[in-house]
């Protein structure tokens, strides 16, 4: 009987793919030969390498006791994010150390999903390292990850266009009209597109003017005067001749490349600009400079937002004593020197900021720590994805704000957004 | 198996009901389809009752401990929503304005492959092409060419123009988008309708002198009806749930999200499990109703089924 026969054949091919299955699941359970541990690391992908060499470095210091294996999360951070936060609602045992952008340990935290460091483990995961850069990884006053790097962002100009670099906003506007009168590149690069790039920048302009997005406990929203004087200054540029017109849509990378095609004069943006333009416009770099964040308010310093990865352990890790120690190596000092001079990313230890090597490489990294030290943090709540697209959806498209109507429709948004509820457009 | 004892009755009723043999095969016909009902109940039902179920509950993924049962609340949290409504009207525009283009070109395009006498094959390949590119490299292409800096058509609009940062240039080119893409199926499935139409029937209408718009309205149309009401709620369908170009194009931002963005967003950036399960069950029921429609009041079968007295 054919029928029968290839009835017969079917469920045998299907045993056997079961079985390839099952031996490549096997596979990936993490204890090895030799009782050799492998620990799972997700985090944001590298191409400088970096990251790999420190997983290697880890394995090979550990003497034995584990390799890690590091994962390469997708590129855009709701992409991470999605990743991760699937990974951990399915108890997934497989995610030993997790790589996570400074808005989420409070999130993560709530749900249970991240371990805390607490007595010795707490002590040496904080030595050395920015204060500003610890509190991101510390939600109710526990500390729930290590910072791994930091990042703030400079103001990058073209000292051909401009001699002395604008220290507030308004200085900023001003230069921009007169280059474009004079028929020069003028443009002002900023994250403008509807994103959480465009919470970050508020949340800088409005500690700028010396408020908050939230109140101290995170339980209500602040904003106030010195919210409608930020949208003030984000509508500001947007109907002047600073703004690209490719603002609404710009995030951190249109922005470098179009500082790098030779339209814009001020780039407002991550040091990771600073090699690739090195790289990709070698005879513009020599015009390339850096200055201090510009301020809302002459009196005051701008209170740029810190960014940058924290590492947490895995709630449901087999392996969470060596996941901790593996965490502690991937941030040691000579992990974050390669970080920084590979990666371009700015360190979380303060003392690396006076190292020869790292300055040799980081001619900024004076301002960068000055930065960091006054750096202001996101809005901390389990709740902040639910804040952020409140605060990106009303003031999306920039020149479209009406500062004292979107700071007030914004108070009911984040009302309803820290207590979870309703709909996220 | 033992027959069964028949008694006077069943031989008296017999000529009315099914014979014996004809009742057995019914049942193992029944007992052969069992497993593909299991599986299709298994991996359909199952996840649309459990959507349900979660729609039924305040359930965020960040706060597991204070899941609790709300009944009807999340409903009502998106019912009375502005946010679900724009987003409703934008996918009701979006489909409305997009199947009707593609309806019109397709059949256009369903003509010329029907009619073409050179390279038939090679109209028909060319026409198929955009239907064969994935989706979402499409949408990247399209998106990289609105863009300005990076591409060739927004080079071609007045400088400074940024199309895909405003809500009604980006809508517009969101459905160009689909257009582009589905209008291929479109022609597909009507030229499929074009080859119901005898050829015998036009040509006596040519010879009782008809125009050829009166033959495509009197005559070609209503035989390929059932065709186009199979095309129509294809696409409908598929149109309503548009989520792709989008996402791709402009990630639902400037008022151009559809209800698929929507319950994307709730469910995937703001884990809110609930509210995002009462969005995908709203939509289920949307889609539903549009299938009801055309079913009940359009009367759409599949081209073959219909009843004998068309």
């Amino acid at each position: 009987m054919p029928r029968v026969h290839s009835l017969r054949t079917r469920w045998a091919s299907a045993a056997a793919g079961l079985a390839v299955v099952a031996s490549t699941l096997a596979g990936c359970g993490n204890s090895g030969q030799n009782g050799l541990v492998t620990l799972n690391w997700y985090n944001f992908p590298d191409d400088s390498g970096a990251l790999q060499q420190a997983a290697d470095h880890c394995g090979q210091q550990s003497g034995g006791r584990y390799t890690i294996r590091y994962n390469k999360l997708p590129r855009g951070a709701d992409g991470q994010r999605q990743q991760l936060v699937r990974r951990m609602a399915a108890h997934d045992a497989d995610v030993d150390i997790l790589g996570l952008d400074v808005t989420w340990p409070a999130e993560f935290a709530e749900a249970g999903w991240i371990r805390e460091w607490t007595g010795q483990l707490h002590d040496r995961g904080t030595a050395d390292t920015l204060d500003a850069a610890v509190r991101t990884a510390t939600w109710q006053g526990r500390l729930y990850a290590t910072p791994y790097n930091s990042n703030t962002q400079l103001l990058w100009y073209r000292d051909d266009l401009v001699r002395t670099p604008p220290r507030t906003w308004a200085e900023m506007l001003a230069t921009a009209q007169d280059l474009a009168r004079a028929g020069k590149p003028h443009y002002v690069e900023v994250q403008g597109a509807q994103y959480e790039g465009l919470t970050v920048w508020f949340n800088t302009l409005v500690t700028s003017a010396g408020g908050a997005i939230l109140t101290p406990d995170a339980q209500a929203p602040s904003l106030g005067p010195p919210a409608v004087a930020a949208a003030k200054v984000m509508h500001d540029l947007a109907t002047s001749a600073a703004a690209d017109p490719s603002l609404p849509n710009q995030m951190e990378d249109q922005n470098r490349l179009a500082m790098e095609s030779g339209t814009a004069a001020f780039e407002l943006n991550y040091p990771f600009v600073y090699p690739s333009m090195k790289a990709n416009q070698p005879e513009l770099f020599p015009h390339f400079h850096w200055a201090p964040y510009p301020a809302v308010t002459p009196d005051r310093p701008a209170g740029v937002t810190i960014g940058g990865i924290d590492l947490a352990v895995g709630a449901y890790s087999r392996h969470a004593d060596l996941a901790f120690a593996a965490t502690l190596c991937l941030r040691s000092r000579d992990n974050q020197l390669t970080n920084a001079l590979k990666g371009g990313l700015p360190p979380s230890l303060r003392s690396l900021y006076q190292d020869a090597e790292l300055t040799r490489s980081y001619p900024f990294a004076a301002d960068v720590l000055a930065a960091l030290d006054t750096a202001s943090v996101r809005p901390q709540t389990p709740a902040y994805q639910n804040v952020s697209i409140a605060v990106s959806h009303t003031l999306s498209p920039p020149a479209g704000i009406r500062p004292e109507n979107d700071v007030a429709d914004l108070h009911r948004q984040i009302q309803d957004a820290l207590g979870s509820k309703g709909l996220i457009p | 198996m033992t027959p069964p004892t028949r008694t006077r009755d069943d031989a008296v009723r017999k000529p009315a009901g099914p014979s014996r043999g004809a009742r057995e095969e019914r049942r193992l016909g029944l007992l052969l389809c069992a497993p593909a009902v299991v599986v299709i109940l298994a991996v359909t039902a199952y996840p649309i009752g459990y959507a349900g179920y979660l729609s039924l509950q305040r359930y965020d993924l960040r706060f597991p401990d204070q899941a609790h049962w709300v009944g009807l609340a999340n409903y009502g949290a998106v019912l009375t929503s502005p946010i679900w409504w724009q987003a409703l009207g934008i996918t009701v525009l979006i489909t409305v304005v997009s199947v009707a283009v593609e309806l019109a070109l397709g059949l256009a395009l369903a003509l010329v492959m029907q009619r073409a006498l050179l390279g038939r094959g090679t109209v028909r390949t060319a026409v198929l092409v955009p239907y064969g590119i994935v989706t979402v490299v499409a949408a990247y292409s399209w998106q990289y060419a609105w863009t300005p800096g990076t591409g060739y058509l927004a080079a071609l609009l007045p400088a400074g123009s940024a199309p895909l940062t405003e809500q009604w240039p980006a809508i517009g080119l969101i459905i160009l988008a689909e257009v582009w893409k589905t209008t291929p199926f479109m022609a597909l499935l009507l030229l499929a309708g074009l080859a119901l139409v005898p050829d015998e029937t036009v040509r006596a209408a040519m010879v009782d002198g008809a125009t050829f718009g009166q033959r495509l309205r009197l005559v070609i149309l209503p035989l390929m009806k059932p065709a186009i009401l199979v095309a129509l709620l294809f696409r409908t369908l598929d149109a309503f749930r548009i989520f792709d170009d989008i996402y791709v194009l402009t990630g639902g931002s400037h008022g151009t999200g559809s209800v698929s963005i929507l319950g994307y967003d709730n469910l995937f950036t703001a884990l809110n499990l609930g509210i995002g399960s009462a969005i995908s069950v709203l939509i289920f029921v949307c889609v539903a109703l549009i299938a009801l429609v055309f079913v009940k009041l359009f009367g759409t079968a599949a081209p073959g089924t219909e009843p004998e007295h068309r």
